[in-house]
């Protein structure tokens, strides 16, 4: 009785050893596989651009300076062909005033392109103040990750742009991004959004949207040059992210942001 | 001793390897060239971003033609200010040299735009000026130059 019961445990031993060195030398077999596979470029969707040579673009606002002019947002839309009726925008200012009884208000007229109007008087106000909005250009972009056909991309030089030609107009990106940065173009039929204006980087040029700012309220810079001046900003103010609980790897900065801002 | 090999196993290794080398035919042929160079996109669409025109010009292709605007400017609070800022996109004017194609915005609710008053703006970001007490029915611009707005013109 005790004797066949230790040799059926011998039987189980053995077996389970043998299934253990067949999983073991199979995981090793397709670990090293797959480093093979991934250092010779054929897994193309692993492929990480770490191109140190190319800048890695950054935007910081400066709301202490915003005066709420809308000549950012009027800008973008001549620069870009954006539609000028209001509800398509890729740049524009919001008003928030905090009330004395803790309620916010904000207004954004058509993108704040017309100007700024108070419309809560003087003495009811606990503060107020203007927030530019515009794509974060997330290094982790919400948006880029729900596209459906690979239309939406993080450029190597840190830009989240959208291929005309590839997007389906499925509006996923529209709802994924936390920041309302995206529409549908009403002609095109197919996502449109900030480009940081991509085509003026390309000519060393500004974008639209700074080339205009009355007040130098807002920059872009390069975050690898540490001696920078964007870097240089971030190193010497306060700076935030809108939503940062949502680890969207946002690299548009805000200095004074306050608490109400959403 | 041969080892027994069904007919259908032959057949079906036959069906799979058409249907592989067609998908991999296909894939071949509706994957553009450059997807996936830098990422799961097409490489490409950068460059289509590169061939749109530009239409501001920067002050810099201004002051080729109106260095006394500069000059101007210069001496006063609006030096910081870019044409283009109040002017509009310059990109078509600066090569045409046509009046037509460039703004002159006149009027206070365009001075407004940065200088009314408004309990958001910083007080020591942009002067201040209460509209609907200074001044009432007058054009900003007929006392005040906008190149130089405090060199008054009466």
């Amino acid at each position: 009785m005790s004797q066949s019961a230790s040799t059926m445990g011998n039987e189980k031993i053995g077996s389970s050893r043998r299934k253990f060195l067949k999983s073991a030398v199979t995981l090793a077999g397709a670990t090293i596989g797959y480093t093979w596979l991934k250092s010779s470029q054929i897994l193309i969707f692993a492929a990480e651009p770490k191109d140190e040579t190319l800048p890695w673009y950054g935007i910081a606002i400066d709301i202490e300076k915003c005066i709420g002019c809308g000549s950012c947002a009027k800008a973008c839309k001549n620069e870009n062909d954006v539609p000028k009726e209001p509800f398509f925008f890729r740049n524009w200012v919001e008003q928030y005033t905090v009330k004395n009884d803790g309620t916010v208000d904000i207004v954004s007229p058509n993108g704040g392109i017309d100007g700024f109007v108070q419309r809560v008087p003087d003495e009811d106000i606990f503060k107020s103040f203007f927030l530019p909005k515009m794509c974060n250009h997330c290094a982790k972009s919400p948006c880029e990750q729900v596209c459906p056909v690979g239309a939406t991309f993080l450029s190597p030089e840190g830009v989240v742009l959208v291929d005309e030609k590839y997007c389906i107009g499925c509006r996923y990106c529209v709802q994924a991004c936390p920041y309302g940065c995206r529409f549908i173009h009403p002609v095109k039929k197919v996502a449109n959004k900030c480009t940081l204006c991509y085509h003026r980087l390309k000519k060393n040029l500004a974008p639209a949207c700074m080339e205009v700012c009355p007040t130098g309220a807002r920059m872009y810079g390069n975050l690898r040059d540490k001696q920078g001046p964007l870097v240089k900003f971030l190193k010497e103010h306060t700076t935030q992210v809108l939503r940062p609980n949502l680890n969207t790897g946002a690299k548009l900065y805000y200095n004074a942001l306050s608490s109400e801002a959403r | 001793m041969k080892r027994y090999i069904p007919p259908q196993i032959p057949r079906l290794a036959l069906a799979f390897a058409i249907v592989i080398s067609l998908f991999l035919v296909l894939r071949h042929l509706l994957i553009p060239d450059t997807f996936g160079k830098y990422g799961p996109y097409r490489a490409a669409s950068m460059d289509d971003y590169s061939t749109i025109e530009i239409h501001y010009a920067g002050q810099q292709a201004c002051f080729e033609c109106h260095q006394d605007i500069e000059d101007l400017k210069a001496l006063d609070v609006h030096s910081g200010i870019h044409c283009e800022t109040c002017h509009g996109p310059g990109q078509k004017h600066s090569t045409s040299a046509e009046a037509a194609d460039i703004l002159k915005p006149t009027g206070r609710e365009f001075c407004g735009n940065c200088h009314m008053m408004n309990a958001a703006r910083q007080k020591d970001a942009v002067l201040q000026v209460d509209l609907t007490k200074h001044n009432i029915g007058k054009n900003c611009t007929e006392c005040h130059n906008p190149h130089q707005p405090w060199e008054m013109k009466k």
